[in-house]
C-alpha cells in the first residue's frame, strides 16, 4: 500500500511531552494544577442566552464571517477596552475559537519559504500551523532575566530576508508574561522599520493585573501590519463553546475568510448569540474572575516564596512558571515525579518549546481550597528533594 | 481593602487572617485591623454557617409570614420590629414597600412550634392586624449558594495546553 500521509504532517513532531500526558491522563486522583482553561463556568446569563437562541430555532448557519450583530459589538468591545478601531463589516471575522484564526492567518498570508518569528515559552500551536502553511518557524528562546518579555535586540538578531511575520503571544501561556506599552513600542519601530507584520494572539488580555492591555496594533502605522487575535474562552470562561475572532485590514481580513468559508462556513451559531450576550452584559463576570485569579496569583506567588521557589512575577493569564532548575532535576521529570509522589499534575515548561527547561507551568484556574491542599503537597515534595 | 476583605468573606468566612492576607497581597496585621474596625462598626455582624438542615436527621421548618401592623404614635415601626425580633424563634425580618409591612422568617422545630408561635405570640401583639404564614417546602438556594449537593460535574481534563 502506498504511504497513505504527507510528508508535511509526517515532518510536525507529536508532542515531547505526551509520555508526560499518558501518566496523567491514567492519575484520576491526581488534583490538577495543569489546566489552560478558567475553572469558572460561563456565567449563567450567557449560558441562558445560548439556551434561548436554541429554542426560539436558532439553529441555522451565520454568514461566513459571523452574526452581523456580534461583530458590532466586538467593534464596540474592542474600542472601549483597547482603543482599537476595526470596522465590523469588513475588518473583523468570528472564528471557532483563536486557534481557527491562527491558522486561517498563517495560511492566508504565508508562502513557503516565509520565515516567522515565534517567541518561545508560548502556546503549542504556533509552530505546527506555521508548518501546515509552508511557513519556517524560527524560534526566539524569550529569557526569565527579561522577565520572559520580547527584546528589541533579540527580535533584531533573528529577523532574515524572509522574515514575514512576528507572533506576539501576550499575556502569555505559559510564562504569564505581560509587555507594557513602552516595550511594545520598541517591537512596533522595528516591526515597521523591517516591513514584517504581527499575529498578536490576545486571548488573555481581559486577564492582566499591573493595568490595562496594550494591544500592538494600537501604535501609529502598525493596524495596517497586525492581525489581533481574540475570543471568548478565557474572558469569559467560554472555551468549550469554540469561539474566537480576528481583526485585521480588509486585503487580509478577506483571504482568511475565503479560507474560513470553504474550511468552517461558520463559527457555531448559539455560540455567536451567547457570545453576543457576553460583550453586552459580561463585564461585571470579566472582573469578578479577574479579581479572583489576581487573588489567586498573590497567594501563589507568596507561598511560593516562603519555600523558596524562585518565581518572575506573571502580571497576565493565569499561569505561574516557577524556576526549578536548581532540584537538578530536568522539568519532566520534577513533574513526573511530583505526579507519581505527590499526586499533583503540573505542565513541565518544555511542553511549550525548549527553552522551558528548568520550569513549570502552574495553572491558577483553581479555588483556593484546591490551590491549598496542592501547595501543601508540592511543599513536602521540594523539602524532601533538597538536598539533591 | 475593606470591600475586598468584605467580598472574601461574604463567600467563605472561614478564611483565616493568613489566608486573607496572602490573597489581597498584604499582611495578616492589616487584615486583622480591618476585620476589627468592621466589627466594631457593626459592618461585620457575625460569622453563621449556611447549613441544609434537610440533608441532615434533624428536623427544621422555615415558614415565611407577611405581617400587617398599625404603627401608633409610641410605637413606630422600628419599636414594633424589635418587639417581634427579639422573639428568638424569628431568624430574619424585614420591613416591606407593597401591600404589607414587615416580612418574618421563622425557624422552628416542628409545623406545630411554627403555629403556636404565630397565633399565641405573634398575632396577639395589640398593634399586628394580620398575618399570613407560608411555610417553605424546600430550600433551593441561601446567601447565593445552591443547596442541593453537586451531581455528575462536567469532566474536566486534567491538562490542556
Amino acid at each position: 500500500m502506498r504511504d497513505p500521509l504527507s510528508s508535511k504532517i509526517k515532518q510536525i513532531k507529536p508532542s515531547g511531552i505526551r509520555k508526560f500526558f499518558d501518566i496523567v491522563s491514567e492519575m484520576k486522583d491526581a488534583i490538577s494544577l495543569g489546566v489552560g482553561e478558567p475553572d469558572f463556568d460561563t456565567p449563567w446569563h450567557i449560558r441562558e442566552e445560548g439556551i434561548y437562541s436554541l429554542e426560539q430555532g436558532r439553529t441555522f448557519y451565520t454568514s461566513n464571517a459571523g452574526l452581523k450583530e456580534l461583530k458590532v459589538e466586538i467593534a464596540a468591545y474592542l474600542e472601549r477596552r483597547f482603543n482599537l478601531h476595526y470596522d465590523p463589516v469588513s475588518e473583523i471575522m468570528v472564528t471557532v475559537g483563536g486557534s481557527e484564526a491562527i491558522d486561517g492567518a498563517f495560511r492566508a498570508m504565508l508562502d513557503p519559504g516565509d520565515e516567522v518569528l515565534i517567541p518561545q515559552p508560548c502556546y503549542v500551536s504556533y509552530e505546527p500551523c506555521v508548518i501546515l502553511a509552508d511557513g519556517v518557524p524560527v524560534i526566539i528562546e524569550l529569557k526569565e532575566e527579561d522577565n520572559f518579555k520580547l527584546t528589541k535586540e533579540q527580535l533584531l538578531e533573528h529577523i532574515t530576508e524572509k522574515t514575514k511575520i512576528l507572533v506576539l503571544p501576550f499575556p502569555n501561556n505559559p510564562t504569564g508574561a505581560v509587555m507594557t506599552r513602552e516595550d511594545l513600542k520598541e517591537i512596533a519601530e522595528v516591526v515597521i522599520e523591517k516591513d514584517l507584520f504581527v499575529l498578536s494572539d490576545e486571548i488573555y488580555a481581559e486577564l492582566t493585573y499591573n493595568g490595562n492591555h496594550v494591544s500592538i496594533a494600537e501604535f501609529p502605522g502598525l493596524k495596517e501590519r497586525t492581525i489581533v487575535i481574540n475570543g471568548f474562552s478565557k474572558a469569559y470562561a467560554m472555551t468549550g463553546w469554540r469561539l474566537g475572532y480576528a481583526c485585521a485590514p480588509k486585503e487580509i481580513l478577506s483571504q482568511i475568510l475565503k479560507i474560513h468559508q470553504y474550511a468552517i462556513m461558520c463559527a457555531p451559531t448559539n455560540s455567536q448569540y451567547a457570545a453576543i450576550e457576553a460583550l453586552k452584559n459580561g463585564n461585571p463576570d470579566v472582573e469578578r474572575m479577574r479579581t479572583a485569579y489576581n487573588q489567586r496569583r498573590n497567594y501563589l506567588m507568596k507561598a511560593f516564596k516562603e519555600m523558596g521557589l524562585p518565581c518572575f512575577e506573571p502580571f497576565g493569564a493565569f499561569y505561574i512558571f516557577p524556576c526549578i532548575k536548581k532540584f537538578g532535576m530536568t522539568s519532566e521529570e520534577f513533574a513526573t515525579r511530583l505526579l507519581q509522589e505527590e499526586k499533583i499534575a503540573v505542565v513541565p515548561g518544555t511542553a511549550f518549546g525548549d527553552c522551558g527547561e528548568g520550569f513549570l507551568r502552574i495553572s491558577y484556574a483553581y479555588s483556593i481550597e484546591d490551590l491549598k491542599e496542592a501547595l501543601g503537597r508540592i511543599e513536602r515534595f521540594i523539602k524532601n528533594h533538597a538536598d539533591i | 481593602m475593606r470591600k475586598q476583605i468584605l467580598d472574601a468573606i461574604s463567600r467563605n468566612g472561614r478564611f483565616s487572617t493568613e489566608d486573607l492576607a496572602a490573597l489581597l497581597a498584604t499582611d495578616k496585621e492589616t487584615v486583622e485591623k480591618y476585620i476589627k474596625e468592621m466589627e466594631d462598626e457593626g459592618v461585620i455582624c457575625g460569622y453563621p454557617t449556611l447549613i441544609n438542615w434537610d440533608n441532615t436527621e434533624f428536623e427544621k421548618v422555615t415558614a415565611i409570614i407577611e405581617v400587617k401592623v398599625t404603627p401608633q404614635r409610641d410605637m413606630g415601626f422600628n419599636k414594633i420590629a424589635e418587639r417581634i425580633y427579639r422573639f428568638e424563634e424569628v431568624e430574619s425580618l424585614y420591613l416591606m414597600s407593597g401591600g404589607f409591612d414587615l416580612t418574618v422568617i421563622i425557624a422552628g422545630r416542628s409545623m406545630k412550634e411554627v403555629a403556636r408561635f404565630v397565633t399565641e405570640k405573634l398575632s396577639t401583639l395589640e398593634y399586628i392586624n394580620s398575618t399570613a404564614t407560608y411555610f417553605v417546602l424546600k430550600k433551593y438556594k441561601e446567601h447565593g449558594l445552591v443547596m442541593e449537593k453537586k451531581e455528575n460535574e462536567a469532566e474536566r481534563m486534567l491538562i490542556t495546553p
